[in-house]
């Protein structure tokens, strides 16, 4: 039981929403589409959920052609942003709904229905609430009923749009992880859009990252980290620096010293490195890019220093707290020195 | 949306600004309401009676009554399928269309009641073939109709417009989604919605349809006990210095919009909590 788009094409009257976008998922992966706001992720939800028709391409599940199915026929959860919960209906019925609309021959019975909704009340932790309406519920918990409301239909996919983007930090933290167990304990295939890459790299098996309507990289969270394929990638994934050099034999030559370079793509000559901020180191006396101390920032276990070099560019790096960092104070200069730096077409 | 609740004005500038609105209302709505009902009862309950009892006016009650029960529904249709496709569809004309629907409200009831008689009198364009199919359209029922219509169109439309934009296409989106069509997407997600916009645009328009004056004028003929709606048959009475029975029939028509009012009023009395959770949505 995968999906499989292929080759997907939209245009709308003005921009190419997608251009041959392909990717797979597999049977009970949790897949996240990430990218900036534009990147065509929402508008390749919407064609997965049958709201919107490609001009090209193929969608299918499990070896049923989607696109010749009707939205209400490809049997698709789907949680939108903004839960779009029935407002007239108690939180049961809301839940209920996608079973009591079916035609009467392929209708659970009532007591079927209700026990049902009383399972999945109960899995989002809501026993409670059933006879609530959703204008008295808080965002999560209307959020756990709009993805109740979607797992009561059995779905084949489960769509999630943006799930926690219209929720505060602290309940997003916690809705994650509860969402990957109900994720694990249904096992059924999800994808997610986000533009959050923290959210994605952490509820996510493997990330597709979109960036204008094309594909930059799939993979899991951790290969997209370490082995990033493009600059976008690179940059989207974390805070990040920049430093012009000039690439010899794997390494970047700095002028007076060179750093090891992981190379994907771009050739021998000047080029721009990119470096993450903890792959850095900070001292008085050794070799690296003068810079002075703009701000000493904790930032957990860790030191976070904003940095300026002499021609106003700002670097932001992380350290350990260790007797070199520890006494460093705004105005101070030192050298920067990255240990690792990549390299891109 | 949960606003602050408002509380009694206790500044100089707001307490003759509600001074203002009140003495305003008082002058402008309640003044004329009263007189028009002093005037009736000012004779005894016996003259009142016997006006209303005459057989010109109790067809002219039916009438008015009738026209605005073809009417209404008319534009209540009208007006969900107009909400609808303003709000849920992208096309061209869009502007167009919504200045169209707010046309018969800025023209003069009269002109509304002219281009029916321009199209359907004796001598309009389609009068001749009318005539030789014995079909009659202005001067009979189907035409007080037709102005009632035209005159109370935008009301159900104008209602809806807003409170549909607002509320967007994620919940009919949603059910889609979940596998209802096209039907039960309209009578469970959509309907129950608006129900209370539709109940509220439907109400105004039978109070405007059934106080319609110039439109109805122009097209009814004035035939008594036939095509006289109660403005008419108010008028009338009225220009034939039967005072008495014109403020009688007037109390009568003012009653009926009361009703009106009063239904509303109950109406949402009755189901204020389920109003209340619809809006804070």
């Amino acid at each position: 039981m995968s999906l499989t788009v292929s080759n997907i094409t939209k245009t709308f009257t003005k921009f190419a929403a997608l251009s041959d976008v392909t990717f797979e998922a597999e049977p009970g992966e949790f897949l996240a589409l990430l990218g900036p706001s534009g990147s065509g992720k929402t508008t390749l939800l919407r064609l997965l959920a049958g709201l919107d028709v490609p001009d090209s391409g193929a969608i299918a599940f499990d070896g049923d052609n989607f696109l010749a199915l009707n939205a209400r026929d490809r049997r698709i959860g789907m949680v939108f942003q903004s839960y779009a919960l029935f407002r007239h209906m108690t939180v049961a019925e809301n839940i209920a709904f996608g079973l009591t609309v079916r035609p009467a021959k392929d209708r659970p019975s009532k007591a079927d229905i209700k026990a049902k909704v009383e399972s999945l009340l109960k899995l989002i932790q809501l026993e409670d609430y059933g006879k609530r309406f959703p204008a008295q519920l808080s965002g999560g918990q209307r959020q756990r009923v709009a993805l109740a409301r979607a797992l009561a239909i059995s779905p084949r996919i489960l769509l999630l749009d943006e799930p926690f983007g219209a929720l505060d930090a602290l309940v997003r933290k916690d809705l994650r992880r509860w969402l990957r167990r109900i994720h694990d304990e249904t096992g059924v295939t999800t994808v997610f859009v986000t533009h959050d890459q923290e959210e994605a790299l952490d509820l996510a098996d493997r990330v597709v990252v979109l960036k204008e309507g094309r594909i930059e990289q799939i993979g899991k969270p951790l290969e997209l980290y370490r082995d990033p394929a493009t600059a976008f990638v690179f940059e989207f994934l974390g805070a990040n620096n920049q430093a012009s050099g000039t690439l010899r034999g794997g390494s970047v030559d700095f002028g007076g010293f060179s750093v090891p370079a992981i190379v994907k793509g771009g050739s021998e000559g000047a080029v721009t490195a990119r470096f993450r901020p903890f792959d850095t180191q900070v001292s008085r006396s050794g070799p690296g890019f003068p810079v002075k101390v703009l701000s000493v920032l904790p930032a957990g276990a860790n030191l976070r220093l904003e940095l300026q070099g002499d021609g106003g560019e700002v670097y932001e790096t992380q350290h350990a707290h260790d007797a070199d960092t520890s006494e460093l104070k705004a105005g101070d200069t030192v050298n920067l020195l990255p240990t690792k730096v990549y390299v891109f077409a | 949306m949960r606003s602050r609740p408002a509380e009694a004005p206790k500044t100089p500038a707001a307490i003759g600004l509600s001074l203002v609105a009140v003495f305003w209302l008082g002058l402008i709505i309640l003044l004329p309401l009263v007189t028009v009902l002093f005037e009736a009862s000012k004779a005894g309950v016996e003259p009142f009676l016997a006006a209303v009892a005459e057989p010109d006016t109790i067809a002219a009650i039916q009438l008015t009554l009738l026209v605005a029960a073809i009417a209404v529904p008319l534009n209540a249709i009208f007006g969900i399928a107009a909400a609808w496709c303003i709000t849920r569809f992208e096309f061209k004309g869009k502007g167009l269309l919504l200045t169209i629907i707010d046309l018969p409200f800025t023209i003069s009831p009269v002109i509304a009641g002219l281009v029916w008689m321009l199209l359907f009198g004796a001598q309009g364009w389609f009068g001749a073939w009318l005539r030789l199919n014995d079909i009659h359209i202005v001067f009979a029922l189907p035409g007080l109709v037709l102005a009632t219509v035209l005159v109370t169109l935008p009301f159900v439309a104008r209602e809806l417009i807003p409170l549909m934009n607002d509320q967007g296409t994620d919940e009919e989106v949603a059910a889609r989604t979940l596998g209802a069509r096209g039907w039960d997407i309209f009578f469970r997600i959509t309907l129950p919605n608006i129900k209370w916009a539709l109940l509220y645009g439907v109400l105004l328009c039978t109070a405007r349809a059934m106080g319609e004056f110039g439109a109805v004028s122009v097209v009814s003929g004035h035939i008594r006990g036939q095509t006289n709606t109660l403005p008419l048959q108010i008028e009338i009475l009225y220009n034939q210095y039967e005072a008495v029975a014109a403020f009688a029939c007037a109390s009568i028509l003012a009653g009926l919009a009361l009703i009106t009012l009063l239904l509303k009023s109950v109406l949402e009395w009755r189901f204020a909590g389920e109003l209340a959770a619809n809006r804070r949505h």
